[in-house]
């Protein structure tokens, strides 16, 4: 206090340290963090007590044992043998595939059911707010767990469901998942990725010249469809020109389970579609709210103008809606991603269900699993706001 | 009236009869332009697009509603005492598993013979927010004296004491725990909320810096990892020694969850009330904390009801995640009731009764938001 | 002398916009009962009449922003249909201009005047550009082009949304109350705009309760209340010596202050 004492106004008085709006902010702060200080020593001298009573050591050198248990979803090398480390991998990629798989769907449903909101079809719009309002308000847990009980008890078993000869008997639906033939590309499969290759390449450069000639000709092409016809075609096309070089992988009943084929097991399907749906809703509603934020005003000043109905929507609508939507959609994608974390209720194996389920069961290593999940998530998280920061800064109107 | 005018649209021709300016009686619509079918032409038939849309949508109709109809209440199994006999009656749902658990997935494992005590909290708790949420209620100063003793009643009530036989919280379950996680999370979140609000946009850099890192942190993970916090991790910061209850635990998580949350709402609110309020407020001499009691407060969080909601009912769909670290509410009920032997096969009945249990109760609360929002944007508009 | 400025402009013989007993209903709500009116090209017509009366949705009606359900409308020989072809040609020929500017915000000025030119004409954005500059000296503002709409003010608004419809070349200009919406001192920036527009022989429908501007360029005023045309005639003759009784009590509110 003293040493406070001598740099301050010559008429401090003690009384000022409450009195004086400056020197109360100084003490309150200081007030805070001695609090806090105080609980941090607190919560880390008991922790260190109790890990000691319980003969245990905080360190993240288990990350590099053997982590000896299976994970059934894998898009990396792994096995029983395999690291804790690894597993905590694996289960992250299973985290980011569920997330964008689940992003991709919910945005196309959410844009369809918000526009169908809005469509002046009575029945269907109707239609769309009583899934939206059903769907946005039942726990996505429940969600998830009501179509992995349909999945698995619903469903017919694979030896019933390839009885039932599935669709064609190429498709099988059973309570194992849904079995669809794997395409197995033959020799000639390189000249339909180049025809891709140069699909794209000739669409980027189309987009650009039909830009140019309409600002120095005023002639518009129809750039989207002709665009689309050569990303579709060309590739199809050379693909033909070397005989169709494909061959399907046809899922086959063997023992209690179908071999073969490409398969979506019942945890990931339910997990994505519940995921998808309920935030489909979510974005459905923020796509509604932000076609409607475009006053009337703009679509009759276009119309007035004499722009068509699609073009007002593109020139017009979209640009200005998409101001409205996208800060609080991503937000939904965030929400989206941390509800993927609920895959640990259907056995889904993301990171949650491996560092911080079985990891965190077999090693006891509590609080260090805790925290990698954490700060996993928060990373994430992290990402996701920068983003926003960014977007909002370049796209925000400018006023006054 | 109306149907003088209409005879004289009827003798009507095109140029009509002259009126001179200023007398043109007003005529009923050409019947093309009103009535039901004009409205079937408008709503659903107006256009190529249209037309097909009505077909999808009849289509859609046509392939869920009969099925399901069927399979939820014409087919369907109301009494039974196990799976085979459902099916012995019907091929559809055997909701006579929910009606054999009703008792479970509303009040867990509390003790048969106390289950008035819960049932009178539950009419307390309504006796509660009546006068809180409505403002047009006879007596309302009384029905907020009992609101604010009402926590101290509840807490009697279902854990015991005063006399009354003490509950452990484990028997809690099924919706009372819904309610419980759910009623006691919102009520003590919501003055964390605001005070993290306040730091969020206070002068003092220290306190500011803290509640943001709080708030983001919080928000920035899935609240199961918090839950995991509560079952795992919580027991290891307390002095060696200490235990408590589980229920406890998954209430402090869920109170720092839901106030983050919270606190960004109410700072919704209070950017929204114009600067000049607090300008005022200095003018007239008032202290910062009188300031924000007297006049910011009561507008910003007035504005941010709808949104408090809002939170709400995120939070109480939420507490269906408690089922992860192993308490009982009617999702975890449920699953137990799956492992039966007797009833297995029927989780669709199950998280079906679940969602519409929670489908009235978070609807009912949307509801009661949207009323809110239609009242403020009235008051705001004179 | 007004009357001998306003005389100077040029009023051809040739029919631009023709009303025929129109008539439009708002639900069961009859708004406009059996409208006649005739503009001629050149002319220049100021509507009146207390809200609600029907002027604005009479000016709507002529660009199918609303539509008709009983009689004719025919603007520069085109009838007004359900045909959509019909439509964007009338839209094409007629510029509006809105009480509350309707300016898109995500564009800039010159974005805002280009934007029909290059889309609807299919101009060449240099030559779109070019016309664009033109008329924005006109309503004189060519160094706010690069602005957006938000950092303008009201009367800059205004007069960009003028410039924006004139862009495009219309044979006939609309114009919804364009001041209501305008502090005092912005006004007169406008009506200048509005009156230098008249001089180069636009025809014009103006719903407007400028009466200083109906008398300085008007060929005639037009009176409507209750969905109906109550009066019109030449402006000095209505203003001096108003027929009905409901117009003269309306221009004593109005003239009152």
């Amino acid at each position: 206090m003293a040493v406070a004492e001598s740099h301050m106004d010559q008429g401090f008085t003690f009384s000022k340290l409450w009195r004086d709006k400056r020197y109360r902010g100084v003490l309150m702060q200081i007030l805070v963090i001695a609090g806090l200080f105080a609980f941090v020593t607190f919560i880390v001298h008991n922790a260190i007590e109790n890990l000691a009573a319980l003969g245990k050591t905080f360190g993240f050198a288990f990350l590099n044992t053997p982590a000896s248990y299976d994970i059934n979803q894998a898009f990396i090398e792994y096995d029983s043998r395999s690291s804790h480390f690894r597993a905590g991998l694996v289960g992250i990629i299973n985290t980011g595939v569920v997330a964008v798989c689940g992003i991709v769907l919910a945005t196309i449903l959410g844009f369809l059911f918000g526009v169908l909101r809005l469509s002046n079809n009575w029945l269907v719009s109707r239609l769309v707010y009583c899934y939206v309002e059903f769907t946005r308000n039942v726990p996505v847990l429940v969600q998830i767990l009501l179509w992995y009980g349909i999945i698995v008890n619903s469903l017919p078993t694979p030896k019933v469901a390839a009885a039932d000869h599935g669709i064609w008997d190429v498709i099988f639906l059973s309570n194992r998942g849904l079995y669809i033939p794997a395409p197995v590309f033959g020799d000639g499969t390189w000249l339909a990725g180049i025809a891709l290759v140069i699909a794209i390449a000739f669409a980027i450069f189309f987009k650009i010249w039909a830009k140019k000639t309409q600002d120095a000709t005023g002639k518009i092409y129809p750039v989207f469809t002709i665009n689309l016809a050569v990303i579709i075609g060309l590739p199809l096309l050379a693909f033909a020109a070397m005989g169709f070089p494909l061959t399907w992988e046809i899922p086959e009943l063997k023992g209690f389970n179908f071999k073969g084929g490409a398969v979506l097991k019942p945890e990931f399907t339910a997990l994505w579609l519940a995921l998808s749906l309920y935030t489909a809703a979510f974005i459905a509603e923020i796509v509604r709210a932000g076609i409607q934020a475009v006053s009337h005003g703009q679509t009759e000043a276009s119309y007035a103008l004499g722009l068509k109905p699609s073009w007002t929507l593109r020139l017009v609508v979209i640009p200005q809606a998409l101001r409205v939507i996208v800060p609080p959609l991503t937000s939904q994608y965030l929400n989206l991603t941390k509800n993927s974390s609920l895959a640990i209720a259907i056995g889904y194996m993301d990171i949650v269900a491996t560092i911080g389920g079985i990891t965190l069961n077999q090693t006891g290593k509590e609080m260090e699993c805790v925290i990698i999940v954490m700060a996993i998530y928060l990373a994430f998280s992290l990402m996701i706001s920068l983003f926003m920061n960014w977007y909002n800064k370049h796209i925000a109107l400018v006023e006054r | 009236m109306t149907d003088i005018s209409q005879d004289k649209s009827a003798l009507q021709d095109d140029h009509g009869p002259d009126y001179a300016p200023g007398t043109h009686p007003s005529l009923p619509p050409p019947s093309s332009s009103v009535g039901p079918i004009h409205w079937i032409r408008v709503n659903l038939f107006s256009s190529i697009p249209n037309i097909l849309l009505t077909i999808l949508a009849v289509w859609v109709l046509w392939a869920t509603i009969p099925g399901l109809l069927n399979w939820a209440l014409f087919d369907a199994a109301f009494q039974g005492d196990s799976r085979s006999d459902c099916r012995a009656v019907a091929e559809g749902a055997c909701w006579a598993f929910i009606s054999s658990r009703f008792g479970q997935f509303i009040y867990g494992f509390y003790p048969v013979e106390l289950r008035w005590r819960v049932d009178l909290a539950a009419i307390g708790l309504v006796m509660a927010l009546v006068p809180l949420l409505f403002d047009k209620v006879p007596y309302r100063r009384f029905g907020l004296y009992f609101a604010a003793a009402y926590p101290f009643i509840a807490y009697f009530l279902l854990m015991g004491g005063l006399g009354l036989e003490p509950v452990e919280t484990s028997k809690f379950g099924g919706f009372m725990l819904t309610m419980v996680i759910g009623v006691t999370g919102i009520a003590v979140s919501l003055p964390i909320g605001i005070v993290l609000a306040l730091g969020r946009r206070s002068d003092m850099p220290i306190v500011r810096v803290l509640c943001v890192v709080f708030i983001e942190f919080i928000r920035g993970v899935p609240l199961i990892t918090l839950l995991f916090v509560a079952s795992t991790m919580l027991n290891y910061f307390l002095p060696p020694g200490t235990t408590f209850d589980l229920l406890l635990r998954v209430l402090i998580m869920v109170v720092l969850f839901a106030s983050a949350y919270l606190a960004e709402v109410v700072r919704g609110g209070l950017q929204a009330i114009p600067k000049g309020q607090t300008e005022a407020a200095d003018a007239l001499g008032l202290t910062y904390w009188k300031a924000m009691r007297l006049v910011i407060l009561p507008q910003a969080l007035k504005i941010s009801i709808p949104g408090i909601v809002n939170t709400f009912i995120g939070l109480f769909k939420d507490t269906t995640l408690v089922i992860i670290i192993g308490l009982l509410d009617p999702l975890g009920i449920g699953k137990a009731a799956l492992a039966d032997a007797k009833w297995q096969g029927l989780a669709a009945e199950v998280y079906i009764f679940i969602a519409i249990l929670f489908f009235i109760c978070c609807f009912g609360m949307s509801r009661y938001s949207l009323y809110l929002e239609n009242k403020l944007h009235t008051g705001h508009k004179r | 002398m007004s009357e001998a400025y306003a005389s100077q402009m040029q009023v051809l013989d040739e029919v631009a916009i023709r009303i025929q007993n129109m008539h439009k209903w708002y639900g069961e709500f009859h708004v406009l009962k059996n409208v006649n009116l005739t503009v001629n090209r050149g002319e220049r017509i100021v509507i009146c009449g207390p809200s609600g009366s029907g002027k604005s949705t009479l000016i709507r009606c002529i660009n199918r922003l609303e539509e008709h359900q009983r009689g004719d409308i025919i603007v520069d020989d085109i009838e007004l249909t359900n045909d959509i072809k019909n439509i964007a040609e009338i839209r094409r020929e007629v510029g509006m201009v809105f009480q509350h500017f309707n300016l898109f915000p995500h564009l800039t000025v010159l974005e805002n005047c280009t934007l029909a030119p290059i889309w609807v004409r299919r101009m060449p954005k240099a030559d779109a550009e070019e016309i664009a500059m033109n008329y924005l000296e006109k309503v004189k503002i060519p160094d706010q082009a690069l602005k957006f709409p938000g950092q303008l003010s009201g009367g800059q608004q205004q007069r960009v949304a003028i410039a924006r419809s004139l862009c495009m070349n219309p044979r006939i200009m609309l114009f919804d109350e364009p001041t209501s919406a305008l502090d005092p001192e912005m006004i007169a920036e406008v009506l200048d705009v509005m009156v230098s527009l008249a001089e180069s022989g636009m025809t014009m429908l103006c719903v407007t309760h400028e009466m200083g501007f109906a008398r300085k360029v008007a060929n005639r005023v037009i009176f409507m209340d209750g969905g109906e045309i109550i009066e019109e005639n030449e402006p000095e003759e209505f203003f001096n010596n108003p027929q009905s009784d409901r117009t003269k009590l309306f221009l004593s509110q109005i003239l009152a202050h």
